[in-house]
């Protein structure tokens, strides 16, 4: 497999250093002289120090036989341009793009990066994980704001569970219309009995927001 | 009619200002909030600091169903994105991106975008004044057809890589 990187940071230097060790052919661009320099001191004649944005070097480093091109710059923009170039220009077949800023995934995705990689959103995942989540969690907004679909998710600690949803105050300007159970979703009916670890979906004005949070978090458990 | 310029240079600052005496809606965006000293008191649009890459930052200021969006800051790559994400996602009717590298400026065009390349621009002027042939050297691609984002696989006609 020949593959051609493009970013010579900390991510760069290691997938060609790991890519080479493991028999793969590869070359990596990086565009500050002295930065190649250090990397071609240690893993030899692969490094080319061009700017791998432009489609002259893109066109020396190989893009036009390469079989997979990863860009992994520091800027967004760059990365994005690398892996479109090497799509459209040099055919590549597989393109790999570092997203720095995890709402420029999508519109990489729409722009036919093949894989993106974000490691702020890995991160940002581990850490939530980590985190129980006592909160309501905002799932969209509809029209322009005035009304937002809201995913209360029923903890240990919750005035919610046990009860019938009749039962509940529900605040004006908000309506219950589903529980998701088990991973399943059902809608919610007045004598639906509500259980530990239901995630209890809502449609309001956001200004409701602090009497549902009360009627079905209300004060979380120590843990 | 509704502009949307990122990048609020002499050029950017001009056109915003031209826009804006036209009638036109004018939105223009900058990193830096020192250039807009660049606009004329009576400029009647807004000004808007922010990163004109970033899509919150654009909706936020009203980006969205904009006739034209003109992306003029300093790096071909920003505006390149900048562009993309004004046509691709805020549904901007028109956009011309500046991008100063040739080869770059012309594959874009094969995907759909206009772009407009000051090197091209300025050699033909060069050229042209001291009486020589300037040669194929268009200062704006315009696009040959509307803009693709690909995952269609469908490659510009210049795809095909040179030997």
């Amino acid at each position: 497999m020949f593959v051609l990187v493009v970013g010579g940071g900390k991510v760069g230097y290691y997938l060609a250093k790991e890519l080479i060790d493991s028999g793969h052919e590869c070359v990596l661009m990086e565009k500050d002289r002295s930065r190649a320099e250090t990397i071609r001191d240690e893993i030899g004649s692969v490094v080319i120090s061009q700017d791998g944005c432009e489609g002259k070097y893109l066109r020396e480093a190989g893009a036009n036989r390469a079989d997979i091109v990863a860009a992994v710059t520091g800027d967004d923009e760059d990365n994005l341009v690398i892996c479109q170039m090497a799509k459209h220009h040099f055919d590549v077949p597989r393109t790999i793009a570092r997203v720095n800023n995890p709402k420029n995934e999508g519109l990489f995705r729409h722009l036919g990066v093949d894989e993106i990689i974000s490691p702020t959103r890995m991160i940002l995942g581990s850490i939530e994980q980590d985190i129980p989540v006592h909160e309501l969690l905002h799932l969209a907004a509809l029209g322009e704001g005035e009304l937002e679909i809201i995913e209360a998710h029923l903890q240990p600690g919750s005035p919610a569970i046990g009860k019938v949803a009749a039962d509940l105050r529900v605040p004006a300007g908000c309506s219950l219309f589903g529980v998701i159970r088990n991973g399943a979703p059902t809608p919610l009916r007045a004598d639906t009995i509500l259980a530990e670890g239901d995630k209890v979906i809502a449609i309001g004005r956001p200004d409701c927001e602090v009497e549902l949070r009360e009627q079905l978090i209300g004060e979380p458990e120590a843990v | 009619m509704k502009a949307v310029i990122v990048g609020c240079g002499r050029v950017g600052a001009g056109l915003a200002d031209a826009l804006d005496r036209a009638g036109w809606q004018v939105l223009i965006i900058d990193r830096a909030s020192a250039a807009f000293d660049r606009l004329p008191s009576s400029f009647g649009g807004t000004a808007l600091r922010g990163d004109g890459t970033d899509e919150d930052t654009l909706r936020r200021a009203g980006a969205e169903g904009a006739d034209l969006f003109l992306a003029l800051t300093e790096g071909d790559n920003r505006n390149i994105m900048a562009a993309q994400l004004g046509v691709e996602v805020l549904g901007a009717a028109r956009t011309v991106a500046k991008i100063n590298d040739p080869v770059r400026a012309e594959a874009y065009a094969h995907l759909g975008i206009a772009t407009l390349c000051r090197t091209n621009l300025m050699e033909t002027a060069v050229l042209t004044f001291l009486g020589q042939a300037a040669g194929e050297r268009p200062g704006i691609f315009v696009p040959e057809r509307a803009h693709t984002h690909s995952h269609t696989g469908v490659a510009g006609p210049n795809s095909a890589p040179e030997a």
